[in-house]
């Protein structure tokens, strides 16, 4: 991965009628990165993607590739590929047919087709399957013949758009694995969209937040989920806990906020121009927090609550903790590392909650 | 329980039966007076004949009327459906002003009486100084024949993942190369299905034909003039089982066409 933009959208905005799908967004796509274009169903993310592909015209702006303004070429020659949300494979043709499609003008001979369509197979994992029909795949086999017809052009950018969202989740989740390995050997950069927080996760090297046609944050899925800028990402990616609150004192390390039904917190150095009297949003995530059945020796960050509901995941729980003055519970996270400790627990029973200050994450008030 | 039910059934079925009959009790006097050896269509029938046949085959009149109404009804055929596809392309595939009303207006000529349009267009072709002539027949079975084959080719236009045609050209291909390539071999039962039927509409259609044919003359024309010759009847007679075994085998072609372009489609859904 360099560092050289291959993808620059610049104010790029997108009308339906009276409908703004896509508000003036401007970001770069870096050459061999795994990009993906994550948000709520109708944030934009799709028809993002289709104006790359140039399936839709920006209203106003201007998307380059490679330094080139996109807008005069017409989507057939455009080095972009696309891999569709339904995988579009082409029923009246068999897989190699289908493979193969975009080859016609390339001028090769049936040779050197019929070795790069088997070396694709190779690539997708269906050696010997080229003479099946469309209607004989399975969905996960459909997918790998919309990636391999897709990759077989060579695109400097594979557009994806949910390419996983039809698959059930054991397979879905292979694919992930098999996505990841398979644009890092080709080394071909990937957009994705999808609206799975967790798949982007997975497999991206950064993530744009989409939200009602605006990009909200670009960043790495740790810094989304560890250090989110935005209240809508802290709570759209994962699970998290806020509280209001005010600014009592900033120091170097340490920042000190009334938090409401916390009472005084400390959170880590809050950066962002926090000052006292600032009104700032405390977010904390479930698995951050410790669940303890006795008041715990520190004083600080504990709060004391009662069991509430719990629901059993298997490898983890999550439990709800009340507060009071506080109607909404706050939910936890515990690894279930021990097979008994589901026994040991109790609706009602009196309980604290402690964390570190570096868990607490400070967000402006939105 | 199932008392109700084999009652109920048996209501209907006395029905559909009736019903069967009067439909088709008539149509089947066709060939079985085809067959009979007198020119009196009356019972009781007299003998087996293949005699009507025979004169049906060597009337050159009727073989004639029979070429020019198979020239008509092919050239409609191929026309309208041409026509047909590309107006249904159109109103699937952009977003053009006006569509509903457009479709409607194209969709009207099924709902006038064709004795309306029939009198319209003579008028029109006078007025025109146009001679009437098997062109002018044409003519005017196109006005029924394309607004039928574009509802047989809107039905298959939508009935396919239109992303098909967006990975064709994401995959290289321009417009025209995404058509050949991708969006006509899967309309292709729709099309046959439309030659098929458009073809049999041109074929038996009268009251146009009447109005607008000149000194050539059509195969219903034809026969509706044979029918005042009784000594001629039970050729027309022959001729008329022929083109109802024709027809029959038509229709059951095209409808088997189409429900396997429906199989196909509900095959390979996602």
């Amino acid at each position: 991965m360099s560092e050289q933009p291959i993808i620059s959208f610049q104010s790029v905005r997108k009308d339906f009628g009276p409908v703004r799908a896509v508000n003036d967004v401007s970001f770069d796509i870096l050459t061999g990165e795994f990009f993906s274009l994550l948000g709520p169903s109708g944030c934009g993310k799709t028809t993002l993607l289709r104006m790359v592909a140039g399936f839709e015209a920006p209203t106003g702006g201007e998307i380059y590739l490679d330094g080139q303004p996109l807008s005069a070429i017409p989507p057939h020659q455009r080095p972009v590929n696309m891999v569709f949300q339904s995988y579009a494979i082409f029923p009246h043709l068999n897989v190699s047919q289908n493979i193969a499609f975009g080859l016609r003008k390339s001028g090769l001979s049936k040779q050197e087709l019929d070795s790069k369509i088997n070396e694709m197979l190779e690539m997708i994992k269906l050696p010997g399957f080229g003479s099946r029909g469309a209607d004989e795949l399975s969905g996960g086999q459909r997918q790998r013949v919309a990636l391999a017809r897709a990759l077989i052009k060579r695109p400097k950018v594979l557009l994806l758009d949910e390419p996983l969202g039809a698959l059930d989740k054991k397979l879905r989740e292979q694919m992930q694995i098999e996505l990841r390995a398979l644009q890092q050997q080709v080394g071909i950069t990937f957009v994705f969209v999808t609206h799975d927080q967790e798949e982007a996760l997975t497999l991206s090297d950064r993530i744009a937040v989409m939200s009602k046609g605006d990009v909200l944050e670009i960043a790495s899925p740790t810094e989304l989920y560890e250090s989110p800028r935005t209240q809508f990402v802290a709570d759209f990616i994962g699970t998290m806990n806020f509280f209001k609150g005010s600014v009592r004192s900033v120091t170097d390390a340490t920042t000190e906020v009334e938090a409401e039904s916390l009472g005084t917190i400390l959170a880590g150095a809050g950066g962002n121009g926090l000052s006292a009297g600032s009104e700032v949003m405390v977010a904390i995530r479930p698995e951050k927090l410790e669940l303890c059945f006795e008041s715990p020796q520190v004083p600080e960050n504990t709060v004391e609550g009662r069991m509430g509901p719990s629901a059993y995941l298997g490898d983890r729980s999550h439990l709800y903790v009340l507060i009071s003055g506080r109607e909404e519970p706050v939910s936890v996270a515990l690894q279930n590392l021990d097979r008994s400790s589901q026994g040991s627990r109790h609706t009602d029973q009196p309980v604290w909650l402690s964390w570190s200050k570096d868990s607490v994450v400070l967000l402006p008030v939105e | 329980m199932s008392a109700g039910v084999s009652r109920r059934f048996d209501g209907f079925a006395l029905y559909a039966i009736a019903y069967l009959i009067f439909i088709y009790l008539p149509v089947l006097f066709l060939p079985l007076f085809s067959f009979n050896d007198s020119i009196y269509i009356a019972f009781p029938l007299k003998g087996f004949t293949l005699e009507w046949y025979g004169k049906m085959v060597n009337n050159p009149g009727l073989i004639d009327a029979l070429w020019n109404s198979v020239q008509i009804a092919s050239g409609c055929a191929v026309l309208s459906t041409i026509l047909g596809t590309l107006a249904a392309k159109s109103v699937t595939r952009y977003r053009l002003p006006g569509r509903g009303p457009l479709i409607g207006f194209i969709m009207i000529p099924l709902v006038i009486p064709s004795i309306i349009i029939g009198i319209a267009l003579l008028i029109l072709m006078s007025l025109g100084g146009i001679e009437l002539s098997l062109f002018t027949i044409g003519l005017g079975h196109m006005l029924f024949c394309v607004p039928f084959s574009m509802l047989v080719m809107i039905s298959r236009m939508e009935g396919f993942d239109k992303s098909m045609e967006e990975a064709a050209q994401d995959l290289g291909e321009n417009a025209w190369g995404t058509f050949w390539r991708v969006t006509f071999p899967l309309v292709v039962p729709g099309v046959v299905a439309s030659l098929l039927l458009t073809f049999t509409i041109s074929f038996d259609e009268f009251v146009l034909a009447f109005f607008l044919s000149g000194t050539d003359v059509t195969l219903p024309v034809f026969i509706w003039s044979q029918l005042r010759f009784p000594n001629r009847l039970p050729a027309v007679l022959a001729l008329g089982a022929c083109i109802l075994m024709a027809s029959f085998v038509l229709v059951t072609f095209a409808e088997w066409f189409r429900r396997r372009g429906v199989q196909l489609k509900t095959s390979s859904g996602v």
